[in-house]
């Protein structure tokens, strides 16, 4: 990547204590509210400010250009995965339109220690990503959604998201980027 | 070989940082004789040489003293107004300094989103489709350079005209800027940057430039 020598490698940090850090997160959560929805919520909520902070450290490290279709934008999504999580799930299940595609992820982090207990099965555990993807592409002029259709959590073979294109935010678009 | 200072403008149009670098300091302090071989004339509470240039005292100067005290808003301590006083000829020999006029903050600003809209017609003149706006503004004295992210943050560098790489230092500052402003959790966005990570980290920067000539940082 860019960066090199006097700072800290950000890869070289162990994925354990980030593992650890977002389980109590998210056990905190539980506690402090009474809906499995409301959690989801919150989390989404979270992911979407972090999200809005990220791209720019995205940007200034890959010095990426504005994607000109969704396919691009799918494979920038895939290489922000591998910086910041060092997972690269696969793009797959393209709609016709190609404004849909979902990623694949065979293993995640962030899943490495939990198992669901019973009263929760409502809960998204890695919602908080989703809120990343939309806070990162709302401030590059994406208007896109995303949700979680398969959960290894839950017994499915893989972890399945799913990532809707809307439209881009137009008036939003900087002046000589249009 | 010199970076004069560094602006950050936000997405909407407002000065969010600037750092000036090095500043020369101009300062003149010559003894005068009844009556001022210099024209002078009050503009914005400043008085200002207008007309006649002598010992690297130039048009566009600033007095800032009169014998040793200071001027404030065209006036002497005791409130009376510097034309009157110079036009007295039992107030000489008289001490004046002169100083090359410094740029306020709002005036910093002001300039900042001025170069906001000049940014966008840029690219709207263009005979080309899809065209930057404004990257490299040159002038016999200095050259600006400007980034616009894909998010919209302007980064402006204001550099000597033989100055090279400034465009990469550019790009390194926006690097500090994701780290050390954005990754601040108590940095909300649009506001002004007051983070002194990000400052010390800019002025490392700026000074393995200097020192080097080239950035690798």
């Amino acid at each position: 990547m860019a960066r090199q020598g006097n700072r800290l490698d950000s890869k070289k940090v162990n994925s354990e204590l980030f593992t650890l850090t977002y389980g109590a997160l998210v056990s905190q959560l539980m506690k402090d509210y009474d809906n499995v929805e409301d959690v989801n919520k919150q989390l989404d909520r979270m992911g979407y400010n972090i999200g809005i902070r990220l791209i720019e450290d995205f940007l200034a490290r890959t010095q990426s250009t504005r994607c000109q279709d969704f396919k691009e934008t799918a494979e920038k999504i895939q290489l922000g995965f591998r910086i910041y999580l060092g997972i690269s799930p696969n793009i797959s299940n393209w709609s016709a339109s190609g404004d849909e595609f979902s990623l694949i992820f065979e293993t995640n982090p962030m899943l490495e220690f939990v198992e669901l207990p019973d009263n929760c099965t409502n809960l998204k555990y890695c919602n908080v990503l989703t809120g990343v993807l939309r806070g990162a592409c709302e401030m590059i002029q994406l208007d896109i959604t995303s949700k979680f259709i398969q959960d290894q959590l839950k017994g499915d073979n893989v972890t399945e998201l799913r990532v809707k294109f809307i439209k881009t935010i137009q008036d939003a678009i900087p002046a000589g980027e249009d | 070989m010199v970076i004069y200072g560094i602006y950050i403008v936000s997405k909407s149009g407002g000065l969010i940082f600037n750092y000036d670098h090095t500043v020369p300091k101009i300062e003149n302090e010559v003894t005068f004789q009844y009556p001022v071989n210099l024209k002078l004339t009050v503009e914005n509470k400043r008085v200002v040489v207008s007309f006649g240039q002598r010992d690297g005292i130039v048009v566009g100067h600033v007095l800032t003293s009169i014998n040793g005290t200071e001027v404030k808003n065209s006036q002497l301590d005791d409130g009376t107004e510097v034309l009157d006083f110079l036009s007295k000829p039992e107030n000489f020999p008289v001490r004046l300094t002169f100083t090359r006029p410094k740029m306020t903050t709002n005036e910093k600003i002001f300039l900042a989103s001025m170069f906001y809209p000049l940014f966008a017609i840029a690219s709207q003149l263009s005979p080309e489709p899809k065209c930057s706006g404004i990257e490299v503004l040159e002038c016999d004295t200095f050259k600006l350079h400007c980034y616009q992210t894909l998010t919209g943050v302007k980064f402006m560098i204001v550099g000597d005209t033989n100055q090279s790489g400034l465009d990469l230092i550019l790009k390194k500052i926006y690097e500090l800027y994701a780290d050390y402003a954005l990754k601040n959790p108590f940095y909300s966005l649009e506001m002004p940057i007051r983070c002194e990570l990000f400052e010390t980290h800019l002025q490392n920067l700026l000074q393995q430039h200097e020192k080097t000539g080239v950035t690798n940082v």
